[in-house]
């Protein structure tokens, strides 16, 4: 026995401590953007908002500014480059619930895409043998079929560990791709023309939301962007949030404290989709033509890249993300064959060297939180709140 | 529901049809074909089972271990002098160059699983990153290996390269086999066999058996596991360049940057199928899947169909038996 | 060596002593709970409780009750199924055969989140937090075990969500100062320090507002100060109402806090008395034997 007279503690329990310990000394993050993060937060509310409003008005003339460095004329159209960018920032932000938030990994998002694409096209072309509703009503139609897609592919799948959704989400994805082929219904190749737009006509008798006029798409878009930003911080403010980054962190630990962790991993499932279908009828208005060729594996990855590349979990990274991603390839046309190639490699480099991606937010989780830790703060001794994450780990660690 | 919102009547035809008949009629054939193809599928399985059991990942990117180990054998076959005629060599040089891309193909194969252990995997497993890291890195990897070939290759599908001409060996219920389904299948078994034998008798597999059960024990008994995963990459690659041959055999034309995709993804239901970890089930659910995708295919009139039936089968046996027919078990599968 | 055991409490000044919480502190960590049962009767029935896996018997036949408003500890030798007990328990493994009553209800078949709210709590041996979420963010993940807003209400921030939210953060607020870590309420889990982690398990639990706390080795790395502190959080816990049932492998600390204690071997229930008559209880030292009393692991 050993020499010791007083009490021991395990070994096992002795590492861990020590371990802990030697993670919890506070470490600086290297980010990209951290300077700006912190100056962001320690910014008052007021000045957050008055920056944002800023932003937004900057947002919303962007068709019009058309900014020499930036634009991607004359390649390709400015207006419905914003549009195309908006587009993939709208679909990063919903795949970002999915796999930022709840830490699925959805790699067939572009199926929920054709579906609210092909649901618009349904409703909509004179293609179609189905009864035509007006063209803004097939948004909501499209986001419910699509979270109704969602809940049927999640229910089997979400029981499963984790990584059974990734492949069942790339084989959906290619499989409505296939369906579209092969069921005479859906027409393949030849697809569904004219589908419908919004209603009001410009000043020339044009339609306004004409399919050759980015502009006011994008501005639909940037609205419903604005929209869904809101909604989803709301969700994350929540215990919805909560529960979501707690089954992204452990999820056995998160059932244990009371979380239903399977009736959220399908809503987050659910209303990635419905943002995705939401994605998908707003594309197929704007291009007024929906066949089976925009649908492949490759866009799904692409959207992830958008993800992972902004910063998986956080919402403005997300949609940074989404912009980069439709941006360079229109920007820089030489390089845009070898799109799916950087994106790629992109990939894997983000997760071998900075898995929480270009901006490492952390999510706020609380609705009255700045109120919680200001009282804190103005309390004698006490640690300063929020030490940004350090970037090595992983972006769902 | 749907019917409500019509206008124009829609034929139930227009969305899906079955033609039984057909079915009945060609039985037999689907079956020997799918067995066929299910044999390839069983040898792309094992590449993904194995590295499920020791890593506990779906290794994404092992379906372009296998188009690399395709687009060996075409090349090679090419230099050789095959083209999409049938070779007028005599049986035995055509045997021997058969052999040789076989060989070259499991190189390339298991070269490209080695690089992306390393290169890809092995810095994750070093700082202990999530599992969601992990599958995005594996998506990422056979992306870019994807894109990699389409830089070099291109974007069309390579020149066929036909290997010989099948030639009918027996009947079976009014339906002939052919010499290259007979190699085909019985080439398959064996791989299996050894892999099996491999697994369950040697050192190394009864470290890959240690590791798929728990690594860390394994590591403490003097288990090298770094060197095991790596031989598990190497296996998966060798097999799937077996696979590659065989699958230039039977689709002489085959070959395109993305065409492992979609094998692989039917390969990883194949395995899910007998039950994922287990080596006999990657080439049980490889041959059912092979069979009931045909089935599917002649039921429903397009060869695209046999896509669809492998992915619903795929979420059918999730939702019903997640362990598969054998069970998950690549640890505790007996020597 | 010894110094060892006799370190100053001033080792400790750093954390709050529980000792101080204020009385208002305590009252908003633990509300009112309707519970069933009166003080003293059983709360939990442990029935003829038995969990095999494969061919091996972790847990044989094994019943005991846990009293309302006591202190249970429950010991063993290693693998004698302290924790597979704890685990059939709260849900994570399905028993063979036999049944766990919480008031009488039975848990089994259930969830583990639904027998989380139906008041059974619990820590884990080997920390398990959420780590990129702050102290208070892990604890409101507790106490969102008891919220009703739904998802749609979250959605368009309803007035329970609004409600929920801005009592959360006081009583999320009041835990933590209850274990005292509130200084810490802003800073991630994983970058506290080890035994403020710790504490912060606890305080997620009580969050869940149980009936009943598991605390499965909250000593398990503690130095003791650290230790005495601990002793004294689920003493402080106990007089505020709650059942405590501990696993430690300390048996100084299971002697020291305990009022009742269950002692398990190879699976078996070997004894069920107070610590006075555990501690001289001559199977339960043969169990233990040759090894002095605080090596016991």
């Amino acid at each position: 026995m050993s020499m010791s007279e007083g009490p021991k503690v395990l070994p096992g329990a002795e590492t861990e401590k020590e371990t802990i310990d030697v993670e919890a000394r506070p470490k600086r993050s290297s980010g990209l953007f951290q300077p700006l993060v912190d100056k962001w937060n320690a910014l008052p509310r007021p000045i957050q908002w008055l920056w944002l409003i800023i932003v937004v008005v900057i947002a919303y003339l962007l068709p019009i500014l058309d900014i020499p460095i930036l634009t991607t004329q004359p390649g390709n159209d400015w207006a419905l480059a914003c549009f195309s960018m908006a587009s993939y920032a709208l679909i990063a932000v919903g795949l970002n619930v999915v796999v930022g938030y709840a830490g699925l990994l959805d790699l067939g998002y572009v199926a929920f895409f054709a579906v609210g694409s092909y649901t618009a096209a349904l409703l909509t072309s004179p293609d179609s043998p189905f009864a035509h509703i007006p063209y803004l009503w097939t948004i909501p139609v499209a986001m419910a079929v699509t979270m109704f897609f969602g809940v049927v592919l999640g229910v089997p799948t979400l029981r499963l560990r984790g990584d059974y959704l990734a492949i069942v989400t790339l084989g959906f994805g290619e499989i409505v791709r296939i369906l579209a082929t092969i069921i005479p219904a859906l027409k393949g190749q030849v697809g569904f023309q004219n589908v419908g737009r919004p209603p009001g006509t410009a000043a020339d008798g044009t339609p306004l939301f004409a399919n050759s006029n980015g502009t006011p798409w994008y501005w639909l878009t940037l609205t419903i962007i604005i929209i869904v930003l809101l909604l989803v911080g709301n969700l994350e403010r929540s215990r919805v949030g909560r529960a979501w980054i707690a089954i992204r962190e452990d999820e056995d630990a998160a059932e244990i404290m009371g979380v239903p962790t399977f009736r959220y991993k399908v809503w987050a499932f659910a209303i990635g989709a419905s943002v995705g279908g939401l994605s998908g009828a707003l594309f197929a208005g704007q291009v007024g033509f929906v066949n089976n060729q925009k649908f492949d594996v490759q866009t799904s990855i692409l959207f992830l890249a958008a993800v992972v590349l902004g910063g998986a979990g956080n919402k403005v990274g997300a949609l940074l993300g989404g912009v980069i991603v439709a941006y360079i390839p229109l920007r820089f046309t030489a390089i845009a064959n070898y799109k799916y190639l950087i994106f790629g490699i992109a990939l894997v480099l983000i997760m071998i060297f900075r898995s929480k991606g270009l901006l490492p937010a952390r999510q706020r989780l609380l609705a009255y939180g700045r109120t919680a830790y200001q009282r804190v703060i103005s309390k004698p001794g006490t640690v300063t709140p929020p030490t940004p994450p350090e970037a090595e780990k992983g972006a769902a660690s | 529901m749907l019917d409500l919102l019509l206008v124009h009547p829609v034929s139930a035809n227009d969305w899906i049809s079955f033609d039984i008949p057909s079915l009945i009629q060609n039985f037999w054939s689907a079956t020997f074909d799918g067995l066929t193809f299910g044999a390839i599928y069983g040898l792309i399985a094992v590449g993904y089972t194995l590295v499920y059991g020791v890593l506990n990942l779906i290794n994404f990117a092992h379906s372009e271990v296998f188009i690399v180990g395709a687009y060996a054998v075409v090349l090679v076959l090419s230099a050789l002098g095959f083209g999409p005629s049938v070779p007028t060599l005599p049986l035995s040089s055509i045997i021997l160059d058969l052999v040789l891309a076989l060989i070259i193909a499991m190189l390339a194969s298991a070269a490209t699983a080695f690089v992306l252990e390393r290169v890809a995997y092995r810095p994750l497993r070093k700082r202990n990153a999530p599992r969601l890291v992990f599958l995005i890195t594996a998506i990422g990897a056979s992306f870019a290996i994807q894109y990699t070939i389409f830089l070099v290759r291109g974007a069309n599908a390579e020149p066929a390269v036909t290997m010989f001409q099948a030639q009918p060996v027996f009947d079976v219920f009014g339906t002939i086999i052919n010499s290259q389904q007979i190699i085909i299948v019985i080439a398959a078994v064996i791989l299996m066999i050894l892999t099996d034998q491999f697994i369950r008798r040697t050192r190394v597999g009864r470290g890959i058996r240690a590791v798929a059960q728990d690594p860390d024990t394994a590591t403490l008994m003097g288990v090298n596991k770094e060197r095991i995963i790596i031989i598990t990459f190497i296996v998966g690659g060798i097999l799937a360049g077996a696979a590659a041959l065989f699958y230039v055999m039977l689709v002489p034309s085959g070959v395109q940057y993305n065409g492992g995709f979609v094998l692989g993804v039917k390969a990883f239901a194949a395995a899910v199928l007998g039950g994922i970890g287990n080596v006999r089930g990657a080439l049980l659910g490889g041959l059912l899947l092979g069979i009931i995708g045909n089935y599917g295919q002649i039921l429903l009139g397009d060869s695209q169909w046999t896509d669809v039936v492998a992915f619903v089968i795929l979420v059918l046996v999730l939702l019903v038996k997640p362990t598969g027919i054998l069970g998950t078990s690549l640890g505790r599968s007996r020597a | 060596m010894s110094s060892e055991a006799t370190a100053t409490p001033g080792a400790a000044t750093d954390h709050v002593d529980e000792l101080d919480v204020a009385p208002e502190v305590a009252a908003a960590a633990a509300p009112d709970r309707e519970i069933a049962v009166e003080v003293g009767d059983n709360i939990v029935e442990v029935k003829n409780l038995t969990v095999k896996f494969g061919g091996l018997v972790a847990l044989d036949d094994v019943s005991f009750t846990i009293k309302r408003g006591e202190i249970l500890g429950l010991i063993g030798p290693n693998g004698a199924g302290k924790t597979t007990c704890f685990n059939a328990m709260t849900g994570v493994y399905k028993p063979t055969s036999g049944d766990v009553l919480l008031e009488g209800k039975s848990i089994k078949g259930r969830k583990q989140h639904s027998i989380t709210r139906l008041g059974l709590a619990r820590t884990f041996q080997n920390i398990r937090l959420f780590g990129e979420m702050t102290a208070l963010e892990n604890v409101v993940v507790g106490l969102d075990a008891r919220h009703r807003t739904s998802v749609v209400g979250a959605l368009l921030r309803l007035p329970r969500h609004i409600r929920e939210e801005k009592t959360a953060i006081d009583r999320g607020m009041a835990l933590l100062e209850f274990v005292g870590i509130a200084s810490h309420a802003g800073v991630l889990a994983r970058h506290l320090p080890y035994g403020f982690q710790r504490r912060l398990e606890i305080a997620r639990a009580l969050a869940t507002d149980p009936k009943v706390l598991c605390l499965d080795e909250p000593a398990a790395g503690f130095n003791p100060a650290e230790k005495e502190e601990l002793m004294a959080l689920i003493r402080t816990i106990r007089a505020d109402g709650y059942t405590v049932l501990l696993i430690e492998h300390d048996m100084k600390l299971v002697m020291g806090v305990t009022d009742r204690i269950v002692v398990l071997e190879f699976g078996r229930k070997l004894a069920d008395d107070t610590p006075t008559v555990i501690r001289n209880d001559p199977r339960v030292i043969a169990a233990y034997l040759g090894e002095p009393e605080d090596d016991v692991a």
